[in-house]
């Protein structure tokens, strides 16, 4: 059983800590919901003393949109522009994962191009994801021209999203039967001009974040995860990788066409936030040779949609279904309950950045310099909009 | 910890002597991509106003609204999108389930703007700074929404067909009809331009939700007749069908007969309302005809006493003596008919009026005459030789063939007309094991018969000679009847009107055959009305002038089908019915003549 560290501060009566705010040993601090410092809309009430955290409470809810409940007042095509707006770093997941699961329950067939069409876009979105997350972390060391940089590159990405599918963040490509355009003209050429460039990017983060001595010192031993606590905080993706748990759902329920690519679950040791930066950063070169692996797939002169049923008022016969997939920050679930009518009975959402953010942040948080609170939770890798859908 | 940690770092520094990443000027310089999601265009002559748009959008951010300019017509509801970019999500279903390909987005996605109201635009109507730029998404290659294949009918073969009077079309099977009703979108286009308003896009849907009782319920609320015009309706509303834009337009015809036959004559009745308060009013029907039938139906709803007097032996009227049998089945015509009867209205056949009944007594002792005589004789070719046996008739043929009297018309047939009696007349002649051929002086685009008739004609093994007029007839020797015809060039008459045949000089043909039939069209007899009444009612041409219900200058007395509408078709026929027994209880109930 894994006990927090208190053994500095506070005192601990029936297994609670006792803060006395009134005797001006602690401070009460809050960090967000505004603030550079916390990814997205949520907050941390954070007791402090000097510059250590003794307590953690985190506050979710202000990111609420009710989608899940919207979504069983709308028809089931209707949803398809919807669910990517769960998530918006990285949308196509819950693009993926609503159509997969509206096609399993409705038993519809895509045909093959259509999963080749959906594999790229799941990896370009990973990388494109990872970027993004790289350039927070960097920044949440005090690395700001890093962000830049990454930033940057994930705008590259998205410039080929946007050519490919109509948009830059919200694709609304996976569209249930199979995806909506083939890749335009030239796509493939600019696309490996972008995957040099980010090489190129890669290889410079390397030398200025990886092998940066002040950012060691404060990533080495920070947040550190012990095996026995994976799944008893249901930590899953890169974090448990880092830990040395070999569970990614690409390698372990296969779905799309990852069974036909080439890759290795990659895996740490120490389990820290630097282990967990080196996953996710060899998990970005795994991403490029994916997706070059993919492109010898892409053939546009096959079918890529399933006709489906007049959309306007398609039914479903009453079933349900879990569908999963990897996201950049682990299993990401779509549970479908449908009645037979023209609208979901239920979908929800299981976001990984539920128990990442809330409950095992809470734990690791305890004992951990102010500074490095941000680094903590870039490092844990967390997206509140999935939390709260 | 090494040296390498400490000094790697500096390597940011190169950075500062790269080109930078960002874009001057982003506004002019960024252009959205070639497939980019922007603001919508609508192409505004391409727009049906069909709504579908509206229907899919899941942010509600597209209002059909009419446009100035923009007319209402049988094809085009009026309507156009205008799109609230307050609620647009830019996601493009709106583009991918457009029916006509009219909807598609611009490359443009900046605007900026101090008043919220600007942000509700009529896509491609108002003059936006995007007007006339580049096309950004549209409906993307290999995938599309909408399912534009109908599915295929089963028919007879053609070969077996012309062996006899078996009807050829054999309908829907459960499973063929949903899926054929699941492709309508529902935009109702087909109610406007359906002479009796049925409420299409409803009966279509309760066949997807496989409720047969309440389709046939919704087929009743504006025509009893649905077994004959699930066969042998014109089926207007398919021409207009949004479907129909880029697709195969729904089966909607097909669809209704499916409804009605799965239903027999009992459960109609069960499922149709058959109490009434009687209200004490007789109404007379002439003409057991559509519009008789239909007329006594929906006042029979309301609570009067109907008697239909009709001088043949059976009701059905043209439907019955007019349209051959492997069109329109008897027992299927008699199913519509039985299914009227059964709700009380009374029926008096073989009744010749002026002759065993009186058109005086029967104006005297009735409240209110429906007449609904239609078209009885047949139009004169006004060529010398047309009176010789062997000379007949289309209405003529088909009359005789329903009462059985089966006419012998020899080894070769010529007909004359491109209507669908003619169709009609020539695929009756090949099922009497004659050659048939079908003589018409226009160009077979031009002919009014329906586009299927004359497929199935030509299938039939049906020869068309076209751009034809008929000079004079002689007989010939062994009683042969010489056709002789000439043919002729189309001379164009200006814009909107039909062109004109004109006889090409020495291009003269003839041809020797047994019978000609002539069925260029049909008129109606009067001789039924006294003179006294004759002379009230108004006439233009030989069609009855009445009002919107179907009154005439005589206010007891109502008028409808062939002798009133210029179209003579079924369900312009019932429609009219339906309008008459609305205007009979608006007289009846008020007493007063109704506008």
């Amino acid at each position: 059983m894994f006990t927090p560290d208190r053994s500095k501060y506070p005192e601990i009566v029936d297994g609670k800590a006792v803060i006395d705010l009134d005797s001006g040993k602690y401070l009460k601090l809050w960090q967000g919901p505004q603030h550079p410092g916390v990814t997205g809309n949520m907050s941390l009430e954070l007791i402090v003393c000097g510059d250590e955290v003794v307590d953690c409470k985190t506050h979710v809810g202000y990111l609420h949109r009710g989608f899940e409940k919207l979504m069983e007042r709308r028809k089931f095509i209707q949803n398809f522009p919807i669910v990517c707006r769960i998530c918006v770093p990285e949308p196509d997941t819950n693009e993926y994962l609503y159509a997969a699961a509206v096609e399993e329950v409705a038993g519809i067939k895509i045909p093959e191009q259509a999963k080749w069409l959906r594999t790229l876009n799941m990896e370009m979105s990973r990388l494109t994801s990872y970027l993004m997350w790289i350039g927070g972390h960097a920044g949440a060391f005090g690395l700001g021209p890093i962000g830049q940089w990454a930033v940057t590159h994930r705008d590259y990405m998205l410039d080929l999203f946007e050519e490919w599918t109509g948009g830059r963040v919200y694709h609304m490509y996976m569209i249930p039967g199979g995806v909506r355009n083939i890749l335009p003209d030239g796509f493939d050429r600019r696309l490996e001009d972008t995957l040099q460039k980010i090489e190129k990017l890669m290889s410079e983060i390397e030398k200025v974040m990886l092998n940066n001595a002040v950012f060691k010192m404060r990533a080495v031993g920070l947040g550190i995860i012990t095996k026995d606590m994976i799944d008893r905080y249901g930590v899953v993706g890169p974090i448990a990788r880092a830990a040395g748990m070999k569970r990614d759902v690409r390698k372990n329920s296969p779905y799309l066409m990852y069974e036909h690519l080439d890759f290795d679950i990659i895996t740490g040791t120490k389990s820290d936030a630097y282990e967990r930066l080196l996953v996710r950063f060899r998990e970005m070169f795994q991403s490029i040779d994916l997706i070059r692996q993919i492109m010898k797939y892409i053939d546009n002169s096959k079918n890529i949609h399933t006709k489906l049923p007049n959309v306007l008022h398609w039914k479903i016969p009453a079933g349900e279904t879990y569908v999963k997939a990897e996201s950049t920050r682990g299993e990401y679930g779509y549970f479908v309950v449908t009645d037979g009518s023209e609208l979901p009975r239920r979908v929800y959402v299981r976001g990984p950045s539920y128990s990442h953010a809330v409950a095992l942040l809470e734990d690791l948080i305890i004992n951990v310099n102010i500074a490095d609170v941000a680094g903590l939770m870039t490092s844990l890798h967390t997206y509140p909009p999935e939390i709260e859908r | 910890m090494s040296l390498k940690d400490i000094l790697s770092p500096f390597y940011v520094w190169k950075r500062a002597f790269e080109k930078p990443y960002t874009t001057a000027n982003p506004l002019t310089d960024r252009p959205g991509a070639p497939r980019y999601r922007g603001f919508h265009d609508n192409d505004m002559e391409k727009c049906i106003g069909c709504g579908t748009c509206a229907d899919i959008c899941q942010n509600a951010a597209i209002d059909m609204v009419p446009v100035e300019g923009i007319q209402t017509s049988k094809e085009d509801s009026g309507l156009r999108p205008k799109i609230d970019y307050g609620r647009c999500c830019w996601c493009a279903l709106c583009v991918d389930i457009c029916t006509t390909n009219s909807l598609n987005m611009t490359r443009e996605y900046t605007w900026v703007d101090t008043d919220p109201d600007k942000f509700r635009i009529l896509a491609g109507a108002q003059e936006n700074f995007w007007t006339g730029k580049e096309t950004g998404y549209k409906l993307g290659e290999g995938y599309k929404l909408l399912d534009h294949d109908r599915i295929t009918m089963p028919m007879v073969d053609p070969k077996e067909g012309i062996k006899s009077f078996i009807e050829l079309v054999k309908g829907y099977s459960k499973e063929q009809a949903i899926k054929e009703a699941d492709r309508c979108v529902q935009c109702g286009l087909c109610i406007a331009t359906c002479p009796a308003h049925m409420d299409i896009p409803n009966y279509i849907k309760a066949i997807r939700e496989d409720n047969i009782p309440e389709a046939v319920r919704i087929l009743y609320e504006t025509n009893p007749m649905s077994a004959t015009c699930g066969r042998i309706c014109t089926h207007r509303c398919e021409e207009v069908c949004s479907i129909g834009v880029n697709g195969d337009p729904i089966a909607i015809r097909w669809l209704k007969r499916y409804i009605i036959d799965q239903v027999d004559r009992k459960e109609i009745a069960k499922i149709l309302r058959n109490e009434f308060k009687p209200n004490g009013k007789k109404v007379a029907v002439i003409g057991a005809g559509p519009a008789g039938l239909s007329a006594a139906y929906y006042l029979t709803t309301v609570g009067y006493s109907v008697t239909i007097f009709e001088t043949n032996e059976k009701a059905g009227g043209m439907v019955r003596y007019g349209i051959p049998e492997y069109r329109m089945p008897y027992e299927q015509l008699d199913k519509d008919i039985d299914a009227i009867l059964d709700m009380g209205v009374e029926l008096k056949t073989g009744v010749e009026i002026g002759v065993t009944e009186s058109f005086d007594d029967i104006y005297k002792n009735y409240d209110a005459v429906f007449l609904s005589v239609g078209l009885q004789d047949s139009y004169s070719l006004s060529i010398t030789g047309e009176h010789l046996p062997g000379v007949i008739p289309g209405i003529q043929l088909l009359d005789d063939v329903t009462k059985g009297q089966i006419p012998d018309l020899g080894k070769k047939v010529i007909v004359i007309g491109g209507g669908n009696t003619a169709m009609d007349a020539a695929r009756t002649a090949r099922r009497l094991a004659a050659n048939v051929t079908i003589l018409y002086r226009r160009r077979e685009e031009d002919m009014p018969a329906d586009q299927e008739e004359i497929e199935e004609a030509k299938r039939e093994g049906v020869k068309f000679i076209t751009r034809a007029i008929p000079v004079h007839i002689d007989l010939g020797e062994n009683k042969k009847i010489i056709l002789h015809w000439n043919k002729a060039e189309m001379l164009d008459q200006g814009p909107g009107k039909r062109p004109k045949p004109v006889l090409i000089v020495g291009e003269a043909y003839t041809e020797a055959v047994d019978t000609v039939i002539s069925a260029i069209g049909q008129s109606p007899i009067y001789k039924l009305l006294p003179e006294e009444i004759g002379s009230q009612i108004k006439f233009k041409r030989e069609k009855v002038i009445t009002d919107k219900y179907g009154q005439t200058s005589l206010p007891k007395i109502f008028a409808g089908g062939d002798i009133v509408n210029d179209i003579a078709d079924a369900i312009s026929a019932i429609a009219d019915g339906h309008r008459a027994a609305q205007g009979i209880d608006l007289y009846l109930s008020k007493q007063v003549k109704v506008k």
